[in-house]
């Protein structure tokens, strides 16, 4: 794969060419931490945070986007009828998007692009985007993207992989949108680097300190871990807040809810948690999923066991440590994922033993 | 404050194998820095697993409504007042539990070390009042009253008000603490400033709802942003209604807030919802000589009429 050498002192000129063709999103300041955000004229994309304080999900999954509009005036001839509201395909590049989080689009494009739904307020901007990727060579301390089938120089969902040398970048070139978006930016050097990913690839792979064995949870009885006597213990701490589901980049429920003032509607998509009570409250009133304890099974079982074998993916986690971070409460999957993972082959997984 | 562990765990023990308590609820070590996890200990050879230090900042409180075990409790001076919000609200009952008080020196705001470590914080050690921040860069000393939670610098109710055992002496309590600096530079604003402010202020609300989650207070069976039959409040990010629930939800905090500091602590984004619950509890005060939590046989400042209340608002 092509290899261009992207001198910094072309950055900030190419970035301006780009411009001319895609809207610029990267990190940006934003208070104390960094979200991606659309890029002013003249401005850089922030390359220095470790992560984005919130993933880049939202990007091609508002967490409040509107669906449809409608008007409930009868004196309209359309009234009560819905009006699908237009997709954004204008083209957008992402900036300095982290390999995880862009391999975590890839997951949660599994749930809007099947054979039977496509999903367009999904596809239509996630298939607008050319996605450049920035290799992670310093990563957190709660990181394991290792062990999530992923990793700081992984390229899946990526258009360009862009790894920092200084006063340069190098970038690979993955996707005839990667070249197109290198192209538009005048950024043409190519450089012949057999040797160059392959150890930085090695270099930033030994960073990563956190480790998660995941090899069982495929084969492990569903039932039996279900039933398993460490989750009350787990649920203990949370409170069952969406910290977790909110930061996380694959985590992909939503809610559909209409939304009117006077006689203006509009159907509304709305991320939602599965922490939350009223996630799976019935119009009768009954909760099949009532309980703190069983609200955050099922969050640990779905990332890591439902989706394990219901996709053949791996787990739905790739590693970017952002709950593990922002849970208040300390509740780490990386320690669940460990007593999932042993359960049934020790005797040992209660946690206060 | 980490000598107290060893107290904490020798009554623990002695609770479990006593059969007193079915359930002792503390701290247990977290896998992050800075970072505690509330816990359950059951068995009296599991108590090993408790421990004490600046970081739990987390109120236990919010573990014990409408339990119904009989419940060993450690407790701070703010948990200790909500475990008697709690009482005087019938959530739990006074016999059910025991108190194991802990004198508080006060709680490490993570986000200010981080802030001062200007690096990724890999450890954090205390000894008394000097807090060593570990980074790759190597190590930093620092005082602790520079560290801490905000609600803690201002606390003025550090010794449990309520307790069955104290882990150690009563600490000293922070006198001549102006609390409300913040809240009357913000009531000094015009109204259009003071609008900005909180626009500015709730601006970065993702709804995760980890404040209200994290507050003893909100107990209501179904909160009024999660109500659907009725829908009062929309449940996007339009920022009405980010608006309507941080407003209302400091209104539901009146007169019962502890400044406890669980709501900012837990907040993912860093917001300081704590400027509208202290706005009330200082008008509270103001109005009432009303402090939260401070006495079980007094009915709260919302919840009775008094002859002597104050009536000039009558016009």
């Amino acid at each position: 794969m092509k290899t261009i050498k992207i001198d910094k002192t072309q950055w900030a000129a190419g970035l301006d060419r780009l411009r001319e063709s895609y809207r610029l999103i990267g990190p940006a300041p934003e208070k104390n931490y960094h979200v991606f955000k659309s890029l002013e004229t003249g401005q850089k994309p922030d390359l220095n945070c470790q992560n984005t304080r919130l993933s880049p999900k939202a990007l091609v999954f508002p967490q409040s986007e509107p669906m449809m509009t409608f008007t409930l005036d009868e004196k309209q001839p359309d009234h009560h009828i819905m009006k699908a509201v237009a997709t954004d395909d204008a083209p957008r590049a992402v900036l300095g998007i982290r390999p995880c989080d862009a391999k975590a689009l890839k997951l949660v494009h599994l749930n809007f692009d099947t054979p039977e739904y496509k999903d367009p307020y999904w596809l239509v901007p996630y298939l607008a985007t050319t996605f450049v990727g920035l290799a992670c060579d310093q990563p957190c301390s709660a990181c394991f993207c290792t062990s999530t089938d992923c990793g700081p120089y992984h390229e899946t969902g990526l258009d360009v992989l862009l790894s920092d040398g200084g006063d340069h970048f190098v970038a690979k070139v993955l996707t005839e949108k990667g070249e197109s978006l290198l192209t538009a930016g005048g950024w043409t050097q190519a450089i012949d680097a057999p040797d160059i990913w392959s150890i930085r690839r090695q270099a930033a792979e030994a960073a990563i300190v956190t480790h998660l064995e995941t090899d069982r949870l495929g084969q492990i009885d569903l039932l039996a871990l279900h039933g398993a006597d460490f989750w009350e213990d787990i649920a203990f701490a949370c409170i069952n807040c969406g910290a977790c589901t909110y930061v996380c980049p694959t985590c992909w429920c939503f809610d559909i809810q209409d939304q009117v003032h006077g006689t203006a509607g509009k159907r509304m998509r709305q991320w939602d948690s599965c922490m939350f009570p009223i996630f799976t409250v019935h119009t009768t009133g009954h909760n099949p999923r009532d309980s703190k304890t069983q609200r955050v099974r099922q969050r640990f079982m779905h990332k890591l066991k439902y989706f394990v074998e219901k996709y053949d993916q791996g787990i739905m986690c790739v590693g970017c440590g952002r709950c593990v971070r922002y849970c208040p409460v300390n509740i780490d999957i990386r320690k669940v994922c460990g007593l999932m993972n042993s359960f049934g082959s020790d005797q040992s997984c209660d946690m206060q033993a | 404050m980490v000598e107290y562990t060893e107290k904490i765990r020798e009554i623990a023990a002695q609770l479990l194998k006593q059969c007193q308590v079915d359930m002792v609820i503390g701290f247990r070590r977290g896998s992050q820095v800075m970072m505690n996890e509330p816990c359950m200990v059951k068995r009296a050879d599991a108590v090993d697993s408790l421990v004490w230090d600046s970081h739990c900042g987390i109120n236990l409180a919010n573990y014990i409504t409408g339990r119904t075990e009989k419940i060993g409790i450690v407790a701070k001076g703010c948990d200790s007042r909500n475990i008697v919000t709690h009482i005087v609200e019938n959530k739990i009952k006074r016999d059910q539990l025991v108190i194991i008080g802990v004198p508080c020196t006060g709680m490490i705001d993570k986000r200010k070390v981080a802030a001062m470590a200007g690096a990724e914080v890999l450890a954090v050690g205390e000894d008394g009042d000097k807090i060593t921040i570990q980074t790759p860069q190597g190590e930093m000393f620092v005082d602790k009253i520079d560290v801490m939670q905000q609600n803690c610098s201002l606390c003025v109710h550090r010794n449990p008000v309520i307790h069955d055992f104290m882990v150690a002496e009563p600490v000293a309590e922070q006198t001549d603490i102006d609390r409300y600096a913040d809240i009357r530079h913000i009531e000094e604003m015009s109204d259009s400033d003071r609008w900005n402010f909180f626009e500015d202020l709730l601006s970065p609300c993702i709804r995760c709802y980890a404040c209200r989650n994290a507050c003893p207070l909100c107990y209501c069976p179904t909160c009024f942003v999660d109500e659907a039959k009725p829908q009062w409040v929309d449940k996007g990010q339009d920022a009405i209604d980010i608006r309507s629930f941080h407003f209302l939800r400091a209104y539901h905090c009146a007169g019962r807030c502890t400044d406890c500091g669980a709501c900012e602590r837990a907040c993912p984004v860093g917001i300081n919802m704590r400027l509208l619950t202290r706005k009330l509890e200082k008008d509270c005060f103001a109005q009432w000589q009303w402090e939260a939590g401070m006495s079980e046989s007094t009915r709260p400042a919302l919840d009775v009429y008094r002859p002597d209340d104050p009536q000039d608002f009558i016009r």
